[in-house]
């Protein structure tokens, strides 16, 4: 068994995120980038499923410049076996490729592989679409397992998740191959320590040219402006006494 | 042209979501069908037959949406497609799990979290946690959309003299055979749930165990609320999953947001940024979420609750 788990290099999630004066987007320049936090717990997954013997091999994939070479890195020193940018030749200011396209180029990186499991986060905190492993199972003409939270391979052929609902817990049995989109609760992703990064840099990294996997490049949307959040209160919080937050809640509920 | 809502339902009831994206559908001016896929639904289809401003409802009463499996339901949508210039499902776990699906089998990009409809081709949402607004104007032909409810006033129901809109039968697709449902865990039913409930009373890793936090679940169910958290208060295992609120969590718009023991990082402020009145119980008067609640209590959770408990059951 074989599994591909597809990572996303986004700001980092400590990052106050600031928007750029002309609205186009927000400020990326020398600013700290990360693994998308939900993508670390796909990529924690596929290694402990190595680990307990249920796969051989892990193989980290993402879509990006040069740069996105370094989540690659922390991928491997994670404990992926093999690492592989698609590299862009789309220009470097459009930092969020639309989904629909990362899904077309995985589904071609994943035709090639015949992986049995593809794990990708469920959301990523930059774009926040909730949805390119839907969509690239959807591709693929596999099942998917959306936010899980749990998960049981059962044989060669099945494996069962569990996913967060707004209800509760849902748990289905999906055929193999098949998409998994890991939810934070998913498991506790470890931090790469300095010896596995330094092993990490012995491990190969591959590097595939666009036009191998990726056709030119044509949003379908266009983006007319980012612009930061209206304040909700002006002043902040009016300090009350407790008389008067029993009065406000009172007035609330009638 | 059509404007196509895949409907949230239980079979015997309609999701409330389903409301608030009729309200969102109306702004597109034109003809509005709700789809119903389930099993033995026909209490849901007319349920949303009832809904004021509705041209029809297409029932697909089959097996295989028995349990609403994103792979049958995504082929569903594909099949009604081509009648259709805007199909929208709800931002939650149900229209996510189903539209981008289907958006990738037409070839389409959707828009995911629809905030705020600009026009029938210009969406806004919230990206990096709600700390910038990004409005998109989408050059397809057919506009694939998730809304988040809350954003969207609940539309109403028929008065007694309109007549409710047409049940239309549509055959289904057929079993997919890549998913199988096996069995659903609910949380508990104390409280209403959080997406829809009027009053929300939430807590933050402040409380500091399990025990400390049923403080919060006395004080939601005083006030008839339900029970929200943070990601540390859930993580740190205070209380289920499903009460998250914020940028892993739900996303709420409830009258009353009573915020116990939470700072306000920019993750949690994400989900109640549009409450109507937020109350903030805080010790630290710097606390960020300070700076954007209404009205604001100085002082300690575990004196405060239970004398609001006292006072609000006199």
């Amino acid at each position: 068994m074989k599994a591909v788990v597809a990572v996303k290099r986004v700001i980092d999630h400590n990052v106050k995120i600031h928007v750029k004066a002309d609205q186009t987007s927000v400020v990326y320049d020398n600013v700290k980038m990360s693994m998308n936090p939900f993508d670390e717990n796909a990529l924690e997954e596929a290694v402990q499923l190595k680990e307990a013997g249920k796969i051989k091999s892990v193989i980290a994939v993402t879509i990006g410049p040069d740069k996105a070479e370094d989540v690659l890195r922390t991928a491997l020193a994670m404990g992926a076996d093999k690492a592989v940018l698609i590299k862009t030749t789309i220009p470097t200011n459009i930092i969020n490729i639309e989904s629909l396209t990362v899904a077309k180029s995985l589904k071609k990186f994943i035709e090639i592989e015949s992986p049995d499991l593809v794990f990708l986060g469920k959301q990523a905190i930059d774009n926040e679409s909730f949805e390119t492993g839907q969509m690239l199972a959807a591709l693929l003409g596999w099942g998917h397992g959306l936010a899980v939270s749990a998960l049981e391979l059962k044989d060669d052929r099945t494996i069962e998740i569990a996913r967060e609902t707004e209800q509760g817990l849902e748990f289905l049995s999906l055929k193999l191959p098949c998409v998994i989109t890991t939810d934070l609760r998913l498991n506790e992703p470890r931090y790469a320590s300095l010896p596995n990064i330094m092993k990490a840099r012995s491990k190969p990294l591959d590097v595939i040219t666009p036009t191998d996997l990726m056709e030119e490049y044509e949003p379908r949307l266009d983006i007319i402006k980012v612009e930061p959040p209206p304040p909700r209160t002006t002043n902040g919080a009016a300090f009350i006494s407790l008389d008067k937050a029993v009065e406000k809640i009172k007035q609330a509920r009638s | 042209m059509r404007t196509l809502i895949i409907a949230e339902h239980t079979h015997t009831k309609l999701g409330k979501t389903t409301f608030n994206l009729v309200t969102a559908a109306k702004t597109f001016k034109q003809d509005i069908d709700i789809l119903i896929a389930g099993f033995e639904c026909d209490t849901a289809a007319s349920e949303a037959a009832s809904i004021s401003g509705i041209k029809q409802i297409l029932k697909a009463d089959s097996k295989e949406y028995a349990h609403q499996l994103a792979e049958n339901m995504a082929d569903l949508v594909v099949k009604l497609a081509k009648n259709y210039t805007h199909i929208l499902a709800p931002a939650n776990t149900f229209g996510r799990n189903i539209l981008p699906r289907a958006a990738a089998l037409l070839d389409i990009q959707p828009v995911a979290n629809v905030m705020r409809i600009v026009s029938p081709d210009t969406f806004a949402r919230p990206v990096y946690a709600g700390n910038a607004i990004k409005t998109v104007k989408s050059k397809q032909p057919l506009h694939i959309l998730t809304i988040r409810p809350t954003n969207f006033t609940a539309a109403s129901r028929n008065e007694y003299d309109t007549e409710d809109a047409d049940i239309i039968t549509v055959s289904g697709t057929g079993d997919k055979g890549l998913s199988t449902y096996l069995r659903r865990v609910l949380s508990d039913s104390r409280h209403p749930p959080l997406s829809h409930a009027a009053i929300v009373v939430a807590g933050g890793k402040a409380l500091a165990s399990k025990t400390n936090f049923k403080l919060i679940e006395d004080l939601a169910e005083t006030l008839d609320g339900a029970v929200g958290a943070t990601r540390s208060a859930v993580d740190a295992g205070y209380i289920a999953n499903e009460h998250q609120i914020g940028q892993t969590g739900q996303v709420i718009a409830p009258d009353l947001y009573i915020a116990a023991g939470i700072s306000g990082a920019p993750q949690h402020v994400s989900g109640i940024k549009d409450s109507k009145t937020i109350i903030a119980i805080n010790t630290d008067k710097d606390a960020p979420i300070f700076n954007m609640a209404d009205y604001g209590i100085k002082g300690d959770l575990f004196n405060i609750l239970p004398e609001l408990i006292k006072r609000l059951k006199n």
